[in-house]
């Protein structure tokens, strides 16, 4: 499985992404999520996400070896920028390959629901009212525990 | 022993310092390292002792209450992670 992993400040794009994997015969399906800053407060301006350096990389790395393990993948991409970001930037890229699409499909919302509960990221949101820390939701949770029953 | 602690997020402004390094007896679990912050009181009583709910790491990897502390960890406490 081809692994490529980055934690960055500068955007990213899904078509240079996409065209590193293509040209691959065994690759019948390739699934692309991309996450983008949306305006969750009314009147959201910017975000800021932290990370945990060293710490983020590695969960990353563990999220995406045990999709590997779970779907027969041959490549997978993920991509996750930190820093300030503006409403509507795009935040996390995941490019799962596969000879089949369920293979690919699954292992992509795998990929984000492990990432959304385990990889060390905080967004904070600032509006015209100030900046607050955004609060885990019990949903993100929910979404985890599905894998589990598998 | 000699660990260090990061404190990341909301964690960290609330109690107004991103890192620390403490000496602990050896065999010290994650949870009495917390029962140590707690009894500082202020923030870190309502932090770490209240209904708040926060993680932790040792050495970058997820912990849990129970687990003991290595000398010279790398000991990581945040709020919920929300990324993605």
């Amino acid at each position: 499985m081809d692994v490529t992993i980055r934690v960055q400040e500068g955007d990213f794009s899904l078509a240079e992404e996409y065209a590193k994997l293509t040209g691959r015969p065994e690759a019948g399906a390739v699934v692309a999520f991309v996450g983008s800053v949306r305006d969750v407060a009314s009147g959201l301006a910017s975000m800021t996400l932290e990370h945990y350096p060293g710490m983020t990389e590695k969960q990353l790395g563990k999220i995406v070896t045990e999709a590997g393990t779970r779907w027969p993948l041959s490549a997978v991409t993920l991509i996750h920028r930190v820093g300030e970001l503006q409403l509507t930037e795009q935040i996390v890229l995941v490019l799962t390959v596969s000879a089949h699409r369920d293979a690919a499909f699954a292992a992509n919302q795998f990929i984000m629901d492990y990432l959304k509960n385990e990889a060390p990221f905080w967004k904070k949101e600032s509006t015209g009212a100030g900046e607050a820390w955004v609060e885990a939701k019990d949903s993100d949770a929910a979404a985890l525990a599905r894998w589990d029953a598998q | 022993m000699t660990i260090r602690i990061l404190y990341f997020a909301r964690l960290r402004d609330v109690l107004r310092t991103g890192e620390e390094e403490l000496a602990l007896p050896e065999g010290t679990t994650l949870a009495g390292l917390v029962a140590l912050l707690v009894a500082r009181g202020g923030d870190w009583a309502a932090e770490f002792g209240g209904a708040r709910v926060f993680r932790a790491a040792i050495n970058q990897d997820m912990a849990r209450p129970d687990d003991v502390i290595p000398a010279g960890a790398e000991v990581a406490l945040f709020p919920p992670v929300t990324g993605g």
